[in-house]
Formats: C-alpha cells, sequence, structure tokens
C-alpha cells in the first residue's frame, strides 16, 4: 500500500513535480505516461528517497515521509529497476541477484523463474540487453521489496523484444504480488500492462483510471491526443442530453466538464466506417497502408479533417469521395469547443 | 541542492601546496641581479629550437605511424601498437646516454666495426633522440582521431573518383589536425622540461643551465632561469588548452587490407624507429655488460629507488582520491584539480630548484627522504589524480543508487560497489607514480639525502665521471622498469581512448 498526498519536487526554484496525489492498492501495476520531460523519473526517485520532496506526503506501509522526516533509500524497502539496468559489472549474475540477501535459496527462485539459470556465473557485460533486463528485475524482487519502481525498464530494448518481455515482467509483479510503478513514454506499453493508467504533464497529474477509462474517456484533449489517434469532430449538444449531433450523424456523447452547446467530439480512428459512395460526405485526403489494415485522412464536407482505420480491402485514392458514419455505441467523449479550450489552458 | 564535497577542504590545500614553488621561485628570483643578458638570449634560443625540432620530429615520424596502426590490417596489430608506444615509457635520458657512447671516434660503434661516425650530441643530436622518444604522443592522440573518423568518408572520397593517398590527404588530415596539435604539444613540453638529453649531450638549454647554476652555488640565478623556463611552459600550456577535441558521429573507422608485399614494406619503414629507440640502447647496455660486467653498482641502489617510489606512490595516491573526487563534484574541484596539475607541467629541475630552498629554510627538512617524496608527489600527482578520476567517472551513478535501495548503507555501497570497482584505478595510478618515480633523475639529483643514490642518479654520476661500462646493471633495469610502466599504462585506464583493447562484443 502506497499512499503520495500532495507531493511536490523542486529542483532548485523549478517545480517538478507538482502537487502529486495517488494511491496504490495491494499488487497493483500502475503505469505511468507522460512525454519526456514530465516528471516521470523524478517521482520515482521521491519514491525511492533518491532526491529529496519539498512538499506533501508519502505514506509506503507503516512508514511516513514529508519533506522534514525523510527516510534512507536502504530503509524504504523499495525495489528498483533502472532504465540502463545498474548490474554491478564486478559480480556475476547470481552475485548480484544476492546482493544483499542471506538466503541464497530466494536468489534461485528468482533465477530459474526468470530463466536465467545458464548464465547463473556469467558477468552482466557478456549478457544481451533482454537478459540483463531480467537479472535487474530478478535482483529486485528476489530483496523482497514492500513495493517496486520501474524507470522505463524497456526503453533500451530492441523493440523485437519488447512486447515478450512486457509480459514477462508483469507476470514476475503480479507473481511476486508487490505494487508497483512503472514508468515509460510508450503510451501503448503504458495501456496494455498497467491495471491503471497515469498521465502526466508537466509535472501534474492529469488523469489517473482504468486503461479503458483513460482511453475512451479521457479528461482533457491532452490526454485524447497522448495515448492515441485522435480527432475532433464539431458537433451540437442539448444540456442533459447525452446524444450529439455531428454531420455525420447522431452519436452517444459523454461531456467532459460538463460541456455542452457546440462542443467537438472526440473520434478514434475505429469509431467510424468508411464506404466509397460517389455522394458520401467527405473526401479522401491521404491514405497509409498498415498491412493488416488502412489509415485514411478525410475531409468532411463541413471542413473537419477526421482519421479512419478501416480493412485494407476498401481502397480509396486521395480525392475519392467517401460516406463516414458513426459506428460506436460506446458513449464518445465531448469537450468544449475548441477556442474555449485554448482559452481555458493558457488562462 | 548544491554542496560542498567533504573532499573539498583537501583538494583546496592540496591545490594550495602544487602552487609553493612558483611562489618559492619568485621569492628566491628577486635576489638575482639581472632578469635578461645575452646568455640568457642563446639558451632561450637553444631551448626554443629543441622545441620546435622535437615537434617536427615527433609529428614526422608519429603520424604515418598512427596511419599504420590504425587503418592498416597488420599482423599481430596489438604487439607492433605496444612496440610502436613503448618509446614513450623510456625516458629519454637512456637514450641520450648509449646515443652518446655508441658514435663518434672512440664510441662503440667505431670500436665494433671501425665504421668512423659523426659525434652525436648538441642540437642535432638532442632533437633526434627527443623525437624519437615522444613521437609516441603524436602517434597516440592522432591514432585516438583517426579511429573516431567514420570510414565512410573516406570511402565516399574514393568512389567519387579520388585515389586513396589523396582522400587521406584532403578528407582525413584536415579533421586531425586538432590530435596532431595535441600531439606535438605533449612533445613539444617534454622537450622543455626534460633534463638529461640535453645535459648529457651537451645543449646548453634551460634545464642544463638551471643544475650548472645550482652546482655553482647560484641559487638565485637557478631560479630566475626557472621562471623563465615557467613562462615558455605556461605558454604551451596555454596553447594547450585552446586546443578543442572535435566531435564526429561514431562509426566504423577504416580498415585496409593491403597485400603480403606491401604490408612488409610498411613495417619494414617503421623498423628504424624501434631499432633506434629500444634495440640500440638496449644492445649497449647488454654489450656493457657482457665486457665489465656489473662494475661497483650495488643492489642498494636499486632499493633506494624502489622505497622512495613506494612511499612517493602510496602519498600521491592519498593526495590524489580527494583531488579526483573534488575534480568530479563539481566546477570548483576541477578548478583545485587544474592546479594541481601543475606540478606536472614544472620541470623536475625546476621543482627541484625551488623545493631545496624549502629545505634550506626549514632545516628539518633539509636532505631528507621526506622533501625528496614531497617532490615527487608534487611532480607526479596529476598521474594518479587522472587515473582515479577517470575511472571513478566512469562509475555508473545508478549503481551506487541501486545498492543502496537493495538495502546497502552508505558505507556498504562504498566497500561492496565503489571500492572494487575504482580500485583499478587507483592501483594503476600508484603504479604510474611508483615506475616514473623509479626513473626520475633532476629532482632526485638536487634532493636526494647525503649518499643516497638511486638507478637514476647512478647513471648520471657514471656519465659523469666517464665509466660509461658501469652503466649497464643500472640501463637494463631502468629499460625493464619502463616496460612494465608501459604496461601498466595499457592495462590501467588510461589509455582506453586509444582502443588498445576492443571491448568483447556482448552476446546476444
Amino acid at each position: 500500500m502506497i499512499e503520495v498526498r500532495n507531493v511536490s519536487v523542486h529542483y532548485g526554484q523549478k517545480k517538478v513535480v507538482d502537487d502529486l496525489s495517488l494511491t496504490l492498492g495491494e499488487s497493483e501495476l500502475l503505469t505511468l505516461v507522460g512525454p519526456t520531460g514530465c516528471g516521470k523519473t523524478t517521482i520515482l526517485h521521491a519514491l525511492a528517497g533518491l532526491i529529496p520532496i519539498s512538499e506533501g506526503t508519502i505514506k509506503l506501509g507503516q512508514k511516513t515521509v514529508t519533506a522534514h522526516k525523510t527516510i534512507a533509500p536502504e530503509k524504504r524497502q523499495v525495489g528498483m529497476v533502472f532504465q540502463d539496468f545498474a548490474l554491478f559489472p564486478h559480480l556475476t549474475v547470481a552475485q548480484n541477484v544476492s546482493f544483499k540477501l542471506k538466503d541464497q535459496r530466494k536468489a534461485d527462485h528468482w533465477i530459474e523463474l526468470l530463466g536465467l539459470s545458464p548464465w547463473r556465473h556469467a558477468k552482466p557485460d557478456n549478457l544481451s540487453g533482454g537478459q540483463k533486463q531480467r537479472v535487474a528485475l530478478a535482483r529486485t524482487l528476489a530483496h523482497e521489496p514492500a513495493f517496486v519502481l520501474l524507470d522505463e525498464p524497456l526503453s533500451n530494448l530492441d523493440a523485437a523484444l519488447k512486447d515478450d518481455l512486457r509480459w514477462e515482467i508483469r507476470n514476475a509483479l503480479k507473481e511476486a504480488a508487490v505494487p508497483a510503478v512503472w514508468v515509460t513514454h510508450d503510451q501503448e506499453e503504458a495501456l496494455s500492462v498497467g491495471d491503471r493508467i497515469g498521465v502526466l504533464k508537466d509535472g501534474k497529474l492529469e488523469q489517473v483510471g482504468s486503461p479503458e477509462a483513460c482511453f475512451s474517456e479521457p479528461n482533457s484533449r491532452f490526454v485524447a491526443r497522448f495515448l492515441g489517434e485522435a480527432s475532433f469532430l464539431p458537433a451540437s449538444l442539448e444540456p442533459g442530453s447525452n446524444v450529439a449531433t455531428t454531420e455525420l450523424g447522431n452519436a452517444p456523447a459523454a461531456p467532459v466538464n460538463g460541456a455542452s452547446g457546440e462542443v467537438d467530439l472526440l473520434l478514434r480512428p475505429d469509431d467510424i466506417s468508411l464506404n466509397i459512395v460517389d455522394q458520401g460526405n467527405g473526401e479522401v485526403i491521404w491514405s497509409r497502408y498498415e498491412g493488416s489494415a488502412r489509415l485514411y485522412a478525410v475531409k468532411t464536407d463541413d471542413g473537419a479533417t477526421v482519421r479512419i482505420r478501416c480493412s485494407h480491402e476498401k481502397v480509396a485514392e486521395p480525392g475519392q469521395r467517401v460516406l463516414l458514419t458513426i459506428i460506436t455505441t460506446h458513449p464518445l467523449a465531448v469537450f468544449a469547443r475548441r477556442d474555449e479550450a485554448i482559452a481555458e489552458s493558457t488562462a | 541542492m548544491k554542496q560542498w564535497s567533504p573532499s573539498y577542504p583537501f583538494a583546496i590545500i592540496i591545490a594550495l601546496i602544487a602552487l609553493m614553488p612558483v611562489g618559492v621561485l619568485i621569492w628566491l628570483a628577486a635576489d638575482s641581479p639581472q632578469l635578461f643578458d645575452a646568455r640568457n638570449l642563446d639558451i632561450l634560443t637553444n631551448t626554443i629550437s629543441l622545441m620546435l625540432l622535437t615537434a617536427a620530429g615527433a609529428v614526422i615520424l608519429g603520424v604515418p605511424l598512427a596511419l599504420l596502426t590504425s587503418y592498416v590490417k597488420l599482423p599481430w596489430a596489438r604487439f607492433w601498437l605496444v612496440l610502436l608506444a613503448a618509446p614513450l615509457a623510456i625516458p629519454s635520458y637512456i637514450g641520450a646516454f648509449t646515443f652518446y657512447a655508441a658514435f663518434g671516434p672512440g664510441g662503440e660503434i667505431e670500436q665494433m666495426t671501425g665504421i668512423n661516425t659523426p659525434v652525436f650530441d648538441g642540437l642535432v643530436g638532442s632533437s633526434i633522440v627527443m623525437a624519437l622518444y615522444t613521437y609516441p604522443f603524436v602517434m597516440l592522440t592522432v591514432r585516438a582521431s583517426l579511429l573516431s573518423l567514420d570510414a565512410s568518408l573516406v570511402n565516399a572520397a574514393r568512389t567519387l573518383g579520388m585515389s586513396l593517398f589523396s582522400s587521406l590527404w584532403s578528407v582525413v588530415l584536415p579533421r586531425i589536425t586538432n590530435g596532431i596539435a595535441a600531439g606535438a604539444l605533449l612533445a613539444a613540453m617534454y622537450a622543455l622540461s626534460d633534463f638529461g638529453t640535453p645535459a648529457i649531450l651537451r645543449l646548453d638549454t634551460f634545464t642544463r643551465m638551471i643544475y650548472v647554476e645550482y652546482n655553482s652555488f647560484g641559487l638565485s640565478q637557478a631560479a630566475m632561469l626557472s621562471l623563465q623556463l615557467l613562462v615558455i611552459v605556461g605558454l604551451i600550456l596555454f596553447i594547450e588548452s585552446r586546443v578543442k577535441g572535435t566531435r564526429e558521429r561514431p562509426g566504423r573507422s577504416l580498415l585496409l587490407w593491403p597485400g603480403k608485399l606491401r604490408t612488409a614494406l610498411m613495417l619494414l619503414a617503421a623498423s628504424p624507429v624501434v631499432i633506434f629507440a629500444i634495440m640500440l640502447p638496449l644492445a649497449i647496455f647488454i654489450l656493457w655488460l657482457w665486457r665489465d660486467g656489473a662494475g661497483n653498482f650495488e643492489l642498494v641502489y636499486a632499493w633506494n629507488s624502489a622505497y622512495a617510489a613506494l612511499f612517493a606512490a602510496i602519498a600521491a595516491v592519498i593526495f590524489a582520491l580527494p583531488v579526483a573526487q573534488a575534480a568530479i563534484h563539481g566546477r570548483f574541484g576541477r578548478l583545485t584539480e587544474r592546479v594541481s596539475y601543475l606540478g606536472f607541467g614544472v620541470p623536475g629541475i625546476v621543482m627541484g630548484t625551488a623545493l631545496v630552498y624549502v629545505g634550506l629554510q626549514l632545516s628539518m627538512l633539509y636532505q631528507t627522504l621526506a622533501l625528496l617524496v614531497l617532490a615527487y608527489v608534487m611532480r607526479f600527482l596529476p598521474l594518479a589524480v587522472g587515473t582515479i578520476r577517470s575511472t571513478s567517472e566512469r562509475l555508473d551513478p545508478s549503481l551506487v543508487k541501486a545498492a543502496r535501495l537493495l538495502g546497502a548503507s552508505r558505507k556498504e555501497a562504498f566497500r561492496r560497489i565503489t571500492l572494487p570497482l575504482s580500485i583499478r584505478g587507483i592501483v594503476a595510478g600508484a603504479a604510474l607514480v611508483f615506475l616514473e618515480v623509479m626513473r626520475e633523475l633532476p629532482a632526485t639529483l638536487i634532493l636526494s639525502p647525503l649518499d643516497f643514490e638511486t638507478l637514476a642518479t647512478y647513471l648520471w654520476r657514471v656519465y659523469e665521471a666517464g665509466y660509461f661500462g658501469q652503466a649497464a646493471i643500472p640501463g637494463l633495469l631502468l629499460v625493464v622498469i619502463s616496460g612494465l610502466a608501459l604496461a601498466v599504462m595499457f592495462y590501467g585506464e588510461r589509455w582506453n581512448q586509444t582502443d588498445i583493447f576492443e571491448e568483447e562484443p556482448s552476446v546476444s
């Protein structure tokens, strides 16, 4: 159980983490995602006690950390998996994993479980990236931490390796049944691997929730764009109604911050269908072949641009007239009209 | 967030000690009647000529050898590289001594073969010897720049129709000028501060004349000459600080595969360097050993060298640790590190002159081993600082963090992670200082306690007395020690940038 309340971190005068609050249940995996420089790594280092916090409290089980009363990193029972693995180069795999352990069996358990037995006596320099990451994970989990922090654990690895290792790490964390915070800049990784996901922007938590909720009901345009391809279609919404009217037809709506009147409807590329009909209601601007699918950008007759992903069998050249239909049955997020949104965010 | 490192106070004290010789010299020189006279002009001309000729010779030898060792696929490439770098580790006075004895009427070559050879001394002789022992500076710095160049540039030039030689000339050469300059400046510095070579080959440079003045009790004259020399040294150091390394996009470096015959010819062309710089001194010493035996050499000289060097090595490491720590820690620390580097620029003979005056003032230090060790430490501290710093710098900070997060205290993290990972640098630093001290001549000559003869000073006495044959054992020992120094340099982290040991590819 981790509870972070109103935590801020300063580098000199600069506030890098701003009023962060979140809680983490037993064996819950939270992914934190955000663009470069949003304070992700700083949050981890603050939780680990590697940098001091300037405001707020962190509750780690029975222990409480504040700006004035800190706990040394080695007393926090925290496990951390570093971006660059941080394996001790002069020690073998087995020695790394059992660094502070008296009971060798715990180390053996994780070496076995992560398939590292053949490299037990190898030095880290002779391991591949994926093996190094497994050793780092084994070392962390063997020390039975009360919670685990993962700092972009996959960013130094080949793309081909990332997919499998992602699930291997998740399974290992679940096996160990510890709460974990996993920081990444890859939104796909964050969505797929986390029990919950938190989206960060400029040191602030924009939204935290289940991956599904954050993806389909983002509470800001930033979150909507950051988590996946997003188009915004002008619509109108009666106050109190949950059906938005657009030029492409009606759609179930979920207003964000009570938006109504002139609004923008968030469309993901798979919320719309595309049919090649010469009358149609829009015109193809470009198409991108993606193997199993095609991604189209279509300009509607009212001048909005939307992206649609559809079967690769539907072939349309730029300039082709097409008919777009909103096909989704789940409510779509609706934001107050763009100009107001800009005014809001700059205020 | 920035705090003062606990290493700072120590670093400041050490930096102040490093500044002390300059202060002493200024104080001393104030008594000197003349600032500069006609005699000084001669000395200045000789010194500058020697410096320029040495630098030029080092470039002429070093650049082609760098090309050879970095771009040509040679059989036993590593062996050739080490062999060609070896003269760097041999003090040039060994070369000067043996060349002087080998050439000229009545020299060993004439005695053995009957062939008349010209006398080997003066400006020409000194410059040749110096160039033979300083070209590895140029070779290693140029090699480092060559290896950092992406081969695709040369390949592009060649596919555009340029010959290999002209693409090397017009594509590679302009990009390694900084490497050449850096190496040439190191050679120039060596030429300025070396005492043994001009002294043995009788060229009146600053270092030789300082010793002459010192011997005729003209301490303030010696101090004045020392200061003048330091001005030139400072100038060279200033120019050196202006030479910046260029950053190149990393890539695979060029590799050429000439035929067997051409490879053999290239190695043959390089062999005179090895023959003169390494074989000739060895041959002369072995000849003497065979003809004259051990002479009146006593083992105690080697023992004296060794334990003075051991003290100096231990002291240098103890002093270097806080300086290296401070240098990593921040801007102020880097400044103190720079200051401690002064000692390296102060020629041994100048250091000796300054400290002999300190000894005269503080009689408890006069002619003691402590004063000698102090001189060694001040002079060679930068060697220890450099090696220790480069290993601790490369220590990934997340390793210590990882250790602490696994539950190790600050102390335990230092003991189990930091120390084992930097011990190599510490040992290498100590070994370098030890081996440098073993071969040091001028400061030892001036500062050694009464009847305290070391290998180097014994060699000097033999030269002064003219009984060359007795130099066999100390000469051979000094060459062996130089070989060890070379091994430490290549083993240690110091030359890592020259890629002597390519990293093992990791299994994936």
